[in-house]
């Protein structure tokens, strides 16, 4: 009887085995670590969503290397110690051979480590601190502006801006931190004096003490680097203590669309550094594609403040897929020396990587469009100043 | 001058709430030995029931918030019944487990059912701060703080005044005592907690229009009804109520004076000080509950 069962057992393993469909050619899969809860939730799941739109659009192309591309999203939680394990977990256990993440600096930073120690490379979308192209981890290719090159875009604009004291507020991260150095080197350089930096927690939620410290310091401009969401609490609470400032953001992830709606009249007047422009997709560099972008965007239902940061994960996912197609296998280290002859066009604008960081071991990075808006009235507007050069 | 008050006035604001938080922790905590690491979710429920309320059901907004609190306190009664009267009896350890489990699924429920984007509540408050001379504060957050000061004076007359409180107190004396007065034990630890759950819920519930609403809110919440519980002593509810207006107003100062970007480091220094040279709290009684 149990020899029965047995041989009943084993006839039905085969049968089953022989009657699952042979598997069509396997999908190419690139790992996402983004913050998909936590404190700076928002923006990682804009990215999410541009992602999935960059994957469909390649598919429909017909894929890379003639199979379908396969996201494998992983939440780093807004923390970076889960931003090392998701990259572990991406590399090790689902054998990615590229990475697009991780949002945040300090979440990038974290995980850096463990692409070098497996030898993955990564595209990083938003992170600004200067230290991830600087390190020396030749695995690195960023198509975000670093901090300094943000300041850099702004340099132009000085001269109307006529800022003559500056203060800071930022978030209490390699991302705030660096901003904070990067653009008080702009002022210093441009004869502007640099007044206080103040830095708040990452899920801070009361930044009322901060806020009366920079009052009273007397400075015209205030530098504000954080999410959206703690940007949207610092105006409110800054409106309430009737700051008069002329407002900078930095970062490119303030999504200022969200900021009208949250924040209302305490948005007003605040200028915002980005990276694209979904109100006016004909002044990117490819007008089309970003107007195909926005469209496909609001088609599927996503809330349209969520362009200004959702393009990035198109644009990670393009670049990856690229790097695959030229290496002709989704190999780590094929796709590493790949993204090096990497140049496409992204929703940003082109995208090719140029070495940085000591030498023998460069990172790559791209030299992304930079914009800068206005918040006026109750929508956004391109300042007077920086008319299409 | 002015920043000194404005600091005075930031910090007096924020610690209102803060005790609010802390005299919930320090009921349970103190008086049914429970350590509820659960108490930042129900901040965060009461939070998002007033949101369901508001955004989706369409409720008024002074509505909501005692809509949220009685949510937020029915949601404790189900949990005390279902979790904690089968571990009556249980060594501390083993409670503190079950909470910490019960932290972990109300979070990851409160993300499966409302995405992990932040929320924004709409108020019917006008956004022009109220202006007291030097120092300027937004109408939100006097409502916020006013509604917290009756919640917690209605709380000590509930416990002090009521025959209801006189029987939790009496409870957590001495058990066997109260049992042969007639007081029914089991019904006094679900309306504990469920207190406990409910000032939580308040606190969400009005804190949560004044910021945002993200599943992870409640985590720094549970920190500091901590901080509170420790500074004033547990289970001492004035303790907590003035233990919530030191931690706010130290931190202020802190984050004004010393360093802001390490505000939380002054509260949590002040709690080390405390637990060496005060462990019973920095107003502990001779007599205490429980």
């Amino acid at each position: 009887m149990k020899q029965a069962i047995r041989a009943l057992f084993v006839a039905l393993t085969v049968v089953a085995a022989l009657a699952a469909p042979a598997p069509a050619q396997e999908a190419v899969k690139i790992g996402v670590i983004q913050p998909l809860s936590g404190s700076v939730a928002a923006s990682g799941n804009y990215i999410r969503m541009g992602a999935e739109i960059g994957r469909d659009w390649i598919n429909a192309k017909g894929g890379v290397l003639g199979r379908k591309v396969e996201l494998l999203i992983e939440d780093n939680k807004s923390d970076p110690k889960e931003a090392a394990t998701a990259a572990e977990k991406l590399i090790v256990r689902d054998k990615v051979p590229v990475i697009v993440g991780a949002w945040g600096s300090s979440m990038t930073l974290a995980a850096m480590p463990k692409l070098e120690e497996y030898g993955v490379p990564m595209v990083v979308e938003t992170s600004s601190a200067a230290t991830i192209t600087k390190a020396g981890n030749p695995w690195i290719f960023r198509i975000s502006p670093p901090s300094e090159m943000e300041a850099l875009g702004l340099s132009k604009y000085m001269k109307d801006l006529g800022i003559k004291q500056a203060d800071f507020l930022a978030v209490n991260t390699d991302w705030g931190r660096g901003a904070v150095g990067a653009f008080g080197d702009l002022l210093k350089r441009s004869g502007a004096q640099v007044g206080t930096a103040e830095f708040m927690e990452q899920a801070a939620t009361d930044m009322n003490a901060q806020i009366t410290k920079v009052k009273a310091g007397g400075a015209d401009t205030l530098f504000l680097t954080t999410s959206v969401e703690q940007i949207t609490l610092v105006l409110k609470q800054a409106q309430e203590q009737r700051l008069v400032r002329r407002v900078i953001t930095t970062g490119g992830s303030s999504s200022p669309s969200q900021l009208i709606k949250q924040a209302g009249a305490a948005a007003e007047g605040t200028y915002h550094i980005l990276f694209f422009l979904p109100w006016f997709p004909e002044a990117m560099p490819d007008g089309k594609l970003a107007k195909a972008f926005v469209d496909e965007w609001a088609k599927r239902g996503h809330p349209f403040e969520g362009l200004t940061e959702g393009f990035r994960g198109h644009d990670g996912v393009l670049t990856a897929v690229e790097a695959i197609r030229i290496a002709g296998k989704p190999d780590p280290k094929a796709v590493r020396e790949a993204l090096w002859k990497v140049s496409v066009m992204g929703v940003n604008g082109p995208i090719k990587f140029e070495k940085d960081g000591p030498a023998g071991k460069e990172s790559g990075q791209s030299k992304p469009s930079i914009f800068i808006v206005q918040v006026k009235d109750g929508k956004i507007a391109l300042p007077a100043f920086s008319a299409k050069k | 001058m002015d920043q000194l008050l404005q600091h005075l006035l930031n910090g007096l604001l924020l610690g209102a709430t803060y005790s609010l938080l802390g005299i919930g922790l320090t009921l349970v905590f103190g008086l049914m030995n429970v350590v509820n690491f659960a108490h930042g979710e129900f901040y965060t429920f009461g939070a998002y029931a007033a949101f369901a309320a508001l955004a989706l059901a369409s409720v008024h907004f002074f509505l909501a918030i005692p809509l949220a609190i009685v949510a937020g306190a029915l949601a404790g009664a189900v949990c005390e019944r279902v979790l904690l009267r089968p571990l009556r009896g249980q060594s501390i350890d083993t409670v503190m487990l079950v909470m910490i489990g019960l932290w972990i699924a109300m979070q990851n429920a409160e993300l499966l059912g409302w995405g992990g984007v932040a929320k924004s509540v709409p108020t019917p408050f006008p956004t022009q701060p109220v202006v007291l001379g030097a120092v300027s504060v937004a109408p939100l957050r006097i409502f916020v703080f006013v509604v917290s000061g009756l919640l917690i004076l209605g709380a000590h007359l509930l416990l002090s005044r009521t025959k209801l409180g006189r029987a939790m107190r009496a409870t957590f004396q001495d058990r066997e005592t109260a049992a042969l007065m007639g007081v029914s034990i089991e019904r006094i630890h679900t309306v504990t907690f469920a207190f406990g759950a409910g000032l939580a819920a308040a606190a969400g519930a009005l804190l949560g229009p004044v910021f945002l609403l993200y599943p992870s809110m409640g985590d720094l919440a549970s920190l500091k009804a901590f901080s509170v519980v420790i500074l004033g002593g547990l289970g001492n509810f004035g303790g907590a109520a003035l233990g919530g207006l030191v931690l706010g107003i130290a931190e202020e100062l802190g984050a004004g004076y010393i360093s802001s970007g390490y505000r939380d480091a002054v509260g949590f220094l002040m709690i080390v000080a405390v637990l060496l040279l005060r462990p019973s709290g920095l107003f502990a009684r001779a007599e205490r509950v429980g």
